[in-house]
């Protein structure tokens, strides 16, 4: 048998139970959560954000408080919403809306979120470039930069691109296995990095470095054109930076392989090494090179790391993207192969890593992190309330769960309006109320939970109130 | 076999981490700090695909 055919047996011998809920035997233990968790969340997202606080005047006293508040919050939300939902349906987000919301709504929210996801792995590839370009003196993006400054530049991600993407293709379980291998030794590299520079800051002993942290490296004082970040900012963005994966439900993909809804609490390995040790460390980094470059415009990870740890850490930031980028990708794949569930996995993720590595070839999507981590996750909240309150909720009110699949209808009205009403409100309270879009989740799920169980209310006719899906007993 | 590729794995981790806070004593330059970590990585890699994925299949099976 030729090599070319084997490698096409094994693609398509790929099974990820996109439409029947994880059978018992494939369940996985906690170690593959803690592993995956603490790769995607130690990732190159937080080469960026970390030093974004340093941008947007963070105090060092609020960074530190309101990551462990915001991280605790998130923690929870990954266990109570995601963990309990998952467990008991086993099945990804996609489909389970698909039950609920029917399969015409489904379609284009798979769409939506697909494009989110790729934009995502995009901004992750892109970061794992600048690491990559290193070697070859490739001209690095600055923060004003929109369009690639060149050729090299889109011929490196296309490379990066190209190894992501195969790597997904072969489904969640290539990716446990390497987040599992790098995780540890990212968070070692991210920690002594900054560890290393510290000298530099003009701290030589552990009793040096709060004051210094307070009057240099977190000073509270922005950037020209930034933004000032209080406690609330960074409590808030430390809770729904990952919203759409928790509240928003996206993580059902991965949770619904758990043996118990408590392995939501594993995602405290991701948030606290990578959204509080990784964050600061990147905060470090990115502020001796402001010191030291007098304010340089460039905005590049990989050369940061590799000034700081030398070839290791450049790998890191290579590896830290990646790490991102291929889940990431995974459910960009699952998103869209639900549209058709006879398209093969690995041909659909195919085609998502060839868009994602479009994309990435714009360095704005890297430079507009925040807002579109926080517009990410807004978009993917008020079908994360509909999941929740139609598994938990529904049922104790006499109200039927999974409505379209009951009636067999391809749109549940009651989905579509609480998805366009909540996301007008959160639009109005932007636009209107000057709200910053890193608060709007909090009103914005409040308003989708009152919308959906009016809607439902009102929309559902008298139907037998037993849902079509047989309960699972594990 | 694994218990002593896992031994070599956590050193090479603490081969990673430990040179940078000899650095911030003032007891080794960076650029030796910076070839021990890269040696650490090296070694990290070579060895941890050894074990830790072996582990995690063990326990699918259990």
């Amino acid at each position: 048998m030729s090599s070319s055919q084997n490698l096409k047996q094994r693609l398509e011998a790929v099974n990820e139970y996109e439409r029947t809920p994880i059978p018992k035997n494939k369940l996985k233990g906690w170690k593959s959560f803690i592993g995956t968790y603490a790769g995607e969340h130690t990732a190159g997202t937080e080469f960026v954000i970390g030093p974004l606080f340093v941008a947007h005047g963070a105090t060092a006293g609020d960074l530190v408080s309101g990551l462990i508040v915001g991280n605790i919050l998130a923690i929870l939300s990954w266990a109570f919403f995601t963990g309990k939902v998952a467990v008991k349906t086993r099945t990804t987000l996609y489909y389970q809306l698909e039950k609920i919301a029917g399969n015409r709504f489904t379609l284009f929210y798979n769409v939506v979120n697909a494009a989110l996801f790729c934009f995502l792995a995009g901004s992750m590839i892109a970061v794992s470039a600048t690491a990559v370009g290193i070697p070859f003196n490739l001209p690095m993006p600055s923060l004003t930069d929109i369009y690639p400054n060149s050729v090299g530049w889109i011929i490196t991600v296309f490379c990066i691109g190209t190894v992501t993407t195969f790597v997904a293709m072969f489904g969640f379980n290539v990716i446990s296995k390497f987040a599992n291998i790098a995780a540890p030794w990212m968070i070692m590299i991210f920690i002594a990095a900054a560890v290393g520079v510290l000298p530099r800051l003009g701290i030589n002993s552990f009793s040096d470095f709060w004051p210094v942290a307070e009057t240099t490296i977190w000073n509270g004082v922005p950037l020209e054109g930034q933004s000032k970040f209080t406690f609330w900012h960074i409590m808030f963005f430390a809770w729904f930076c990952n919203m759409g994966m928790h509240i928003g439900m996206a993580d059902m993909s991965l949770l619904r392989y758990a043996k118990k809804w408590t392995y939501g609490f594993s995602s405290a390995t991701g948030v606290f090494l990578g959204h509080f040790i990784a964050w600061m460390a990147s905060g470090i980094l990115y502020s001796l090179f402001l010191l030291e470059s007098k304010g340089s415009l460039v905005f590049a990870p990989g050369p940061i790391a590799y000034e700081a740890a030398g070839i290791a850490g450049a790998v890191c930031v290579v590896i830290a993207g990646w790490t991102t980028a291929n889940p990431t990708l995974y459910r960009a794949g699952l998103a869209i192969q639900s549209i058709n569930p006879k398209w093969k996995t690995w041909k659909v993720t195919l085609f998502v890593g060839l868009v994602t590595t479009i994309a990435a070839c714009f360095p704005a999507l890297v430079m507009q992190l925040l807002e579109f981590v926080a517009l990410y996750g807004l978009i993917l909240m008020p079908l994360g309330a509909v999941i929740f309150l139609d598994v938990f909720v529904l049922p104790k009110m006499g109200l039927a769960s999974n409505y379209a699949e009951l009636t067999k209808s391809h749109f549940n009205p009651a989905v579509g309006i609480t998805w366009a009403v909540s996301l007008v409100f959160c639009l109005g309270l932007n636009i209107y109320g000057g709200i910053e879009i890193f608060f709007l989740g909090l009103p914005g799920w409040f308003v989708a939970v009152i919308v959906y169980l009016l809607a439902s209310k009102a929309i559902q006719k008298k139907t037998t109130n037993v849902s079509p899906t047989i309960p699972l007993n594990y | 076999m694994k218990s002593i590729l896992k031994v070599i794995s956590i050193a090479a981790l603490a081969l990673t981490l430990i040179p940078s806070f000899l650095v911030l004593k003032g007891s080794i330059t960076p650029e030796l700090s910076k070839t021990l970590m890269l040696i650490g990585t090296i070694v990290w890699f070579g060895t941890a695909s050894f074990w830790m994925n072996k582990s995690e299949e063990e326990e699918v099976e259990s």
